[in-house]
């Protein structure tokens, strides 16, 4: 019988309960509350700071997607930003006007291109793959470095798709049954795009942490931890590698299909050169703030990273010193390039868990307050 | 042929500078067996403050007081970042080496100001003209210095006992503890090398040119270097970085010919495509030892 024992949350008698999806009741209330609080948000808050949550909505997909791949398979990607690009460009060539001045098919059902975006960019991490099983560690890391490399230049040059350097083309319009989101109606664009990325999230985090627990989840933690001793267990190191790889760049496809939407334009810039390596290295800085092989870590990482840019120009009015002006040092724009790299090193030094190790350490010490142990 | 003698000279000049950068990265990586992506932002910040200096102090000066002060700015960066992470996932250390490659680039970055700044070198675009092959004075000059560094940083290794205790180092970590090596001087060591040769090699990188953001993008090239030369060979940085120099001379020189239709030129792809097929050959590039897996 696999029933649970009233008063007794932790004492499980079968494994089924121990690895359910949300295995304590604390956690299903707790979820359900975040979701809630999540949902009604946008009634609350103001439209400039609802389109920042949800871009961070947005990243954390992606930020989930490199987790598969970096945290739950330990294969560290540089490229994450590359398959973004394509998911990017992907979604907006299904969905873009066949007469305008870039390519396009001109099919505006939605869960087509996010899909699409997502299997294209899937394609892109299968050819990739592999070169990339053959490689280890830091080898690896700079390999998908020359993907954003080269990837950047292939998407500033093919102009027909990209629109070309300073040009850029438009991204995807959202349409739910020929309703436009990004037109203000009873609620405003932002508040709808903020609905429509929530759920996004929420169905692309339940499938990921249900492939955590699955069997291909325990293969990856296996390949991680030591893939020679993964392969002896059995576990086909290939296999899992490339399954993480195509995971990884689907995420990576749907959160470039989204990504650009609110702006309603997007140029090659953002993924080439120094901007698209600051794309893969803020994917990075996500998982490792938010937690290392934890759904909810992503999560909280992304939202972080991408309030950065809303926190540091609120830091003005508290350390007088920092400017807003861009021709004076020290400004807001280099205060908020200069914290990924502090929140990065400061993490990695103090808290390698990441926000999910400090949630953890707060749940531990209340679960037996007042005790410490 | 006289075309394609000055592209290869142009390439030399090119790899030189690459070959400067790439010893830097394995020296750090044979003592602690980590990749600094720290390198090419410490390269911009040598540069920079050179050209801070060179008209106060004079070019030469200023080029060996540039680099010894981004040694101890390298030291620093070792000390307090990278130190307390000893033993940790290689993995985690080089990605702390990004943070510490953004918070630079972003504090020298604020120096560079919007005026194009200079190196104030000798050479300027200078050329001599040998049987109608165009050498440039400052990729020649690039070369000498290269040159003369990599036979002082081979002659270090070679007779000078913290060279020695380094190669023990390298070779095995605890054996040579057990020894009396000081790993802890060893990693000082290599990351004040790394950092004085990257200034220097910014430098070169810098000349003729004015200076910008830009040059960080020259020194990530440098990565490719050493995984097509392998992460653990002085030997490997030095060919790959000339190889890898000549290579993008000729893809830069010939581009129109190869590739009428792109516009843009396809000389900065081709260190990356290079390290791609080559890796598709030998993974561990060209001098690299195979890792032994042990379980």
């Amino acid at each position: 019988m696999t029933t649970r024992v009233k008063g007794r949350p932790e004492f499980y008698t079968a494994y089924a309960q121990d690895m359910a999806f949300l295995n304590t009741r604390p956690k299903q209330w707790g979820v359900v509350a975040i979701v809630a609080i999540a949902a009604l948000l946008p009634m609350t808050v103001s439209d400039d700071l609802l389109k920042i949550l949800g871009t961070g909505l947005v990243l954390a997909i992606g930020a989930i997607g490199l987790n598969l791949l970096t945290g739950f398979a330990g294969q560290v990607s540089l490229g994450h930003a590359f398959f973004v690009a394509v998911g990017a460009y992907t979604a907006s060539w299904i969905a873009g006007d066949p007469d305008g001045r870039t390519v396009g098919l001109g099919i505006t059902f939605m869960p087509l291109w996010i899909l699409g975006a997502g299997v294209a960019a899937a394609i892109a991490g299968a050819v990739v793959a592999p070169l990339a099983v053959r490689l280890r560690g830091l080898y690896l890391a700079v390999v998908t470095l020359a993907l954003v490399i080269i990837g950047g230049f292939v998407f500033t040059e093919w102009r027909s798709l990209s629109g070309g350097a300073q040009q850029g083309r438009d991204a995807p319009v959202p349409t739910i049954l020929g309703a436009d989101l990004t037109v203000d109606g009873a609620y405003t664009q932002e508040q709808k795009l903020y609905w429509l990325f929530l759920v996004v999230l929420i169905i692309c985090a339940i499938f990921a942490r249900n492939i955590g627990r699955s069997k291909i989840g325990r293969a990856f933690s296996a390949v991680r931890d030591r893939d020679v001793a993964a392969g002896v267990m059995g576990v086909e190191l290939t296999k899992y590698k490339l399954i993480a790889f195509v995971l990884s760049s689907f995420y990576a496809g749907v959160c470039g299909s989204l990504l650009f939407v609110a702006n309603g334009y997007f140029g090659p810039e953002r993924f080439s050169g120094g901007m698209g390596l600051l794309l893969s290295v803020q994917f990075i800085a996500m998982i490792l703030i938010g937690g290392v092989a934890t759904v909810s870590g992503s999560i909280m990482g992304a939202m972080l990273i991408a309030l950065l840019p809303r926190i540091s120009s609120e830091l003005p009015s508290f350390l007088p010193f920092i400017t807003t002006a861009s021709n004076e040092h020290p400004n807001i724009f280099e205060v908020e390039q200069a914290m990924y790299g502090v929140l990065i090193i400061a993490f990695l030094l103090f808290e390698p868990r990441g926000l999910f190790g400090v949630w953890h350490r707060v749940r531990t010490y209340w679960k037996s307050f007042p005790f410490s142990y | 042929m006289t075309e394609l003698l000055s592209a290869v000279a142009a390439g030399l000049g090119q790899g030189s500078i690459y070959t400067l950068l790439a010893l830097g990265f394995v020296i750090i990586y044979k003592s602690m067996g980590v990749i600094s992506f720290a390198q090419p932002a410490l390269m911009m910040a040598g540069a920079i403050l050179v050209s801070y200096w060179s008209p106060k102090l004079g070019f030469w000066p200023a080029v060996i007081l540039g680099g010894l002060a981004i040694a101890v700015v390298a030291l620093v960066i070792e000390r307090l970042a990278i130190r307390p992470m000893v033993g940790k996932a290689v993995f985690v250390i080089a990605i702390i080496t990004i943070g510490v490659d953004i918070i630079v680039r972003v504090v020298a970055g604020a120096f560079v100001g919007t005026d194009p700044r200079s190196i104030g070198d000798p050479w300027g675009l200078g050329r001599w003209h040998i049987g109608g092959v165009a050498i440039q004075h400052r990729h020649a000059a690039a070369f000498i210095a290269a040159a003369v560094i990599v036979t002082l940083v081979a002659a270090f290794f070679r007779y000078t006992s913290i060279g020695l205790a380094m190669r023990a180092a390298a070779l095995d970590q605890e054996a040579a503890m057990t020894q009396g090596v000081s790993v802890g001087v060893v990693f000082a060591v290599s990351w004040a090398m790394a950092g004085f040769l990257a200034a220097v090699a910014g430098v070169f990188a810098a000349a003729g040119n004015s200076l910008d953001q830009n040059l960080w993008i020259v020194g990530l090239a440098a990565l490719p270097v050493i995984i097509l030369g392998g992460l653990d060979s002085l030997l490997g940085a030095v060919v790959g970085g000339l190889v890898i120099g000549v290579v993008e001379a000729l893809v830069r020189n010939y581009h129109s010919d190869i590739f009428p239709g792109i516009a843009t030129n396809t000389g900065p792809l081709a260190p990356y495509v290079v390290m791609l097929l080559v890796l598709l050959v030998r993974p561990y590039g060209l001098f690299g030892t195979k890792e032994v897996e042990r379980v």
